[in-house]
């Protein structure tokens, strides 16, 4: 398992080995009963093994459980039907064949549980069962296989589709100037979910196609600019972005206690937090500066006791416009 | 240097499932100071912390903070855990202090991706 290539002579392409570490990754997320095969085809220990073989034709399966009062006692597979048929012995009751086993995995598991056990034992199915131990369902290499290119195609088209729409909004919509704007509302004291908002505004502008560099500038901005809401705005506030193809405008707005000198609140290491911020790493008296940094224009507005407005411009160069059509207009001179 | 290679180095326990440890890391920063990680960090730098909250996650999601180390065996809740293996950040945390931690690594090749401190 350590850095052998799968095959000597094939090298592995950056994409492949992409597909290979999700795929690693995969079988720690999803979990056995996921993609576990739910309907069973529990087999009694008194039944025929001809009449196992018929319901493994009927049901195109290779194994069964079987099962005796709601206990799990074996499994039955084809190569317990082939020793049976060998010996002319179909008449017997499974019960004589089958293998008594208690390799079971638990449903709630990763799926690498299942997968080191098919790697350490011989077997082609184990048994599922849940916490109380009862029988749930099976699983083979094949379910394995199959849920992982289920999951792994998923994963793809779902952000895929999602970028895809996005990024095509701004040429879809025709009109002399379009806009996309996204309201939040930030509530005072939220501490936990400080930087809810920031994260959803950088993933949206991800999708409509923003640079990593512009998303983490925009990010950076708005976080601080979020924390500051939660820590200050007594009675809460708003966040609005609105989006057009080249430029993102961010506010901050808030009807708490206003700023009674934005020079000195300016001044890296000037802070009225508490302590109780300051365990959060935030409070030290960087929060307008870092902003300032990431942003083209800042405009901050405040009146002491009525409140606090702040507004934050990103304007994106002609190549890092949102949408291609506006990218094409701007670099082409326009239509 | 690979994400393995340094959690070995620094005795690390990896705390979140799904998150890719097979990769690349370029260098690291080392704050309890979320604002100085804003301000600061470069992308995809490693992040260095004694602090163990949830703004921890969030930073490093709006810095794009390619792992968080814990330093001196701090332990985060689980919803910070599920959080960052939601993001596909992985946790780890190392029983070593701040100093000994940056050290190792720094001697080991591990470059900062701190951006030097400047009044603008």
């Amino acid at each position: 398992m350590d850095d052998e290539p799968l095959r000597k002579d094939r090298i592995i392409t950056d994409g492949a080995a992409n597909l290979i570490s999700r795929v690693e990754e995969l079988a720690y997320e999803l979990t056995i009963d996921e993609v576990m095969t739910r309907d069973l085809k529990a087999i009694a220990p008194g039944t025929k093994m001809g009449e196992v073989m018929e319901t493994f034709r009927e049901a195109r399966i290779s194994g069964a459980p079987v099962v005796a009062n709601g206990e799990l006692i074996g499994v039955v597979s084809l190569e317990d039907l082939i020793r049976a048929l060998r010996e002319s012995n179909i008449e017997a009751p499974v019960g004589e064949y089958m293998t008594r086993m208690v390799l079971t995995v638990n449903a709630r598991n990763p799926l690498i549980e299942a997968l080191k056990v098919f790697e350490q034992k011989r077997v082609g199915r184990l048994p599922v069962v849940d916490d109380d131990n009862k029988l749930v369902g099976i699983i083979t290499k094949g379910d394995i296989t199959s849920g992982v290119m289920h999951a792994l195609e998923y994963d793809y088209q779902e952000e895929e589709v999602r970028r895809y729409r996005a990024r095509h909004l701004f040429e879809d919509i025709v009109s002399d100037r379009t806009s996309l704007t996204l309201r939040y509302k930030i509530q005072h004291g939220a501490f936990a979910q400080g930087g809810n908002a920031s994260s959803h505004i950088k993933r949206a502008l991800l999708r409509l196609g923003a640079s990593p560099q512009i998303a983490r500038r925009c990010g950076i901005a708005i976080y601080e600019a979020e924390m500051n809401l939660i820590i200050h705005a007594t009675h809460g506030g708003m966040i609005r972005v609105e989006i057009e193809p080249h430029r993102i405008l961010m506010e901050a707005i808030d009807d708490g206690p206003g700023i009674y000198d934005v020079d000195l609140a300016m001044k890296p290491g000037y802070s009225t937090a508490p302590d109780s911020i300051r365990e959060l790493g935030f409070g030290a008296g960087m929060g307008l500066k870092n902003i300032q940094r990431c942003v083209d224009d800042m405009y901050v507005d405040s009146t002491p006791g009525r409140g606090t407005r702040l507004e934050l411009r990103i304007n994106m160069q002609p190549q890092e416009s949102l949408g291609d059509a506006t990218h094409k207009n701007l670099t082409d001179g326009g239509a | 240097m690979k994400l393995l290679e340094l959690i070995k180095l620094i005795d690390g326990a990896v705390l979140t499932k799904g998150a890719s440890l097979d990769r690349d890391v370029r260098g690291g920063c080392g704050a309890d100071l979320m604002s100085d990680v804003l301000a600061y960090s470069q992308p995809d730098a490693v992040l260095f912390t004694g602090l163990c909250t949830m703004q921890v996650v969030r930073t490093a999601m709006m810095a794009d903070v390619a792992a968080i180390v814990f330093v001196r065996d701090k332990q985060p809740t689980d919803d910070i855990i599920q959080l960052a293996s939601r993001e596909k950040i992985p946790l780890i945390s190392s029983p070593h202090g701040m100093f000994e931690v940056c050290g190792r690594l720094h001697s080991a090749g591990l470059q900062s991706l701190e951006h030097a401190y400047d009044e603008g």
